[in-house]
């Protein structure tokens, strides 16, 4: 392959990755977790997250997503008139989904 | 050949102002859709914290279910679930666009394919659910 | 058939003699039949000689025309003054682009763009002559064909705020040709393209934004084209990741 090295490809990979997960399944996690069971409407199960299945799952619906939410954003703001700092706000927010990656998987691990 | 240049001492430059995507309702809407984004990672890490909650005993989950019942947070989750569904309604649409389903050579129509995706949207939500209410018995 | 009077407010901008465009108003009487470009020409013809615009064909496949009618890139030879009126027509050069007078703008940008992404046949290897053409069937064709239909007129480019805030983006139709070539059977420049199309001035800057699809005249689709060349270069990346010796 000729052309410049960049890692965009790999970026926009992981942010459609993380646009799919976010698409099939964080409606149903927020209907059920932010408003059927504060209202009283679901029983509060937390105990289900220890699983091992649940926990890989949750791994999946939490960090992926995380990667859609850095590239919209870094590209959000910098059409807000942020072009001039385009490339820190883009390793910030990269920088933050790795972050949030890692300390998701962390948590899970140590259920 | 070499495309010919005006002289570039005569020329306007227009600018285009940062607010741009308030001047039209088509890239507002487009403004909204990336933004959705900043909701779903907020729910996600809110989610991820309540997880986080249940190494930390009882009282710890107890006082983070109490928090979340509170009138803001459900207002918080309620705008979040809007934002996540307009999320899933624009990225179905866009796949159709990007990743088109062929069938014998032909690309199935767009509005087909978006609600083939919603249909299976709908039935992956309940599954999750089914999963949620049923999972506990087993444990 | 009536003749009614409509106002066309027209951007103007002379070099040199102006820092800032200006807008001026034209009352026109038009018969029923009559585009914007129609009122256009009635107004060099008739009323202001010094009225600078392009145009050519009339009839939409020169690309030649294109301005902002009301605040949305249009041919004008194909939009009806009466489908605006009575309210007034604002005419303003297209969005995006530097203007060099009234509504006239500088397109060296996009030449200089639509030659960066190889818009031609590119072979590994030419057959000699006495082989004979290169055969393509029907459904060969099918795959690039509707990309193949670009006239030019930049309507997308006035469209696409990327564009519009880095004049150093590829853009819309640029890359929509680009991958009509990577598309035909004919051709082996996939990889050779790749420079410009695959650098963040390139797709990699889009956010699909998808507005140069809505404006197009004549549905060449650039933004699916510029989202399936990422999903091209990121397979072929991830590709290479796995099999780095298999690359051309
Ligand atoms: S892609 Fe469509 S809008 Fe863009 S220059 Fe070509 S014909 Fe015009
Ligand atoms: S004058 Fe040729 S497209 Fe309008």
């Amino acid at each position: 392959m000729n052309g410049r090295k960049t890692l965009e490809p790999l970026w926009w990979g992981l942010f459609s990755a993380g646009g799919v997960v976010a698409a099939f399944l964080v409606p149903i996690h927020i209907v059920i977790t932010g408003i059927a069971v504060p209202l009283g409407w679901l029983p509060d199960a937390q105990e289900i997250y220890r699983h091992w299945p649940v926990r890989l799952y949750l791994f999946i619906l939490i960090a992926l997503p995380l990667y859609h939410w850095a590239h919209r954003f870094q590209f959000a703001l910098s059409d807000m008139g942020m072009r001039g700092i385009h490339k820190p706000l883009a390793v910030l927010c990269y920088g933050a989904a790795l972050l949030g990656t890692v300390i998701a998987g962390w948590i899970l691990l140590r259920l | 050949m070499m495309a010919t240049r005006p002289d570039p001492a005569g020329l306007y430059h227009p600018a285009m102002p940062a607010t741009w995507w308030l001047r039209k309702r088509s890239y507002f809407l487009f403004m909204l859709r990336e933004l959705s984004s900043v909701f779903i990672a907020g729910f996600l890490v809110v989610l991820l914290l309540q997880i986080a909650q249940i190494s930390s005993g009882e009282d710890a989950r107890a006082a983070f279910s109490a928090m979340l019942r509170s009138p803001g947070w459900i207002l918080f989750h309620g705008v979040a679930l809007a934002f996540a569904v307009y999320h899933s309604v624009t990225w179905f649409y866009t796949t159709s666009i990007v990743m088109p389903l062929r069938v014998r050579g032909r690309e199935l129509p767009r509005w087909l394919f978006t609600a083939l995706n919603i249909g299976a949207w709908a039935g992956v939500s309940l599954v999750i659910l089914i999963l949620y209410l049923a999972l506990p018995a087993s444990a | 058939m009536s003749e009614r009077t409509i106002t066309l407010d027209v951007t103007r901008y002379r070099p040199h003699q102006e820092a800032v465009p200006t807008v001026q108003s034209y009352a026109i009487p038009f018969p029923d039949d009559w585009v914007v470009l129609d009122a256009l020409n009635h107004i060099k013809d008739q009323v202001d000689g010094s009225l600078s615009y392009r145009w050519s064909c009339r009839m939409g496949v020169c690309g030649s025309c294109g301005m902002m009618v009301n605040g949305e890139p249009k041919l004008s030879c194909a939009v009806f003054l009466r489908d605006y009126f009575p309210r007034a027509i604002r005419v303003e050069p297209l969005s995006n682009f530097p203007v060099i007078r009234d509504l006239v703008i500088d397109m060296s940008g996009f030449l200089d763009k639509l030659k960066s992404v190889k818009p031609w046949i590119i072979r590994e290897q030419e057959k000699p002559l006495s082989e004979g053409e290169y055969l393509q069937s029907p459904r060969e064709l099918d795959a690039y064909q509707h990309f193949s239909q670009c006239i030019n007129c930049m309507l997308c480019y006035a469209a696409c705020p990327v564009f519009g805030l880095d004049s150093g983006f590829v853009g819309p139709a640029a890359i929509a040709l680009g991958y009509r070539y990577n598309l035909d059977s004919r051709d082996h420049g996939t990889a050779e393209r790749r420079e410009v199309l695959g650098d963040h001035e390139g797709i990699w800057q889009c956010t699909f934004v998808g507005e140069c699809s809505v404006v197009c005249p004549k549905h060449v689709d650039p933004a699916a084209a510029i989202q399936r060349v990422k999903v091209d270069t990121a397979k072929d990346w991830i590709l290479s990741l796995v099999m780095p010796w298999g690359q051309r």
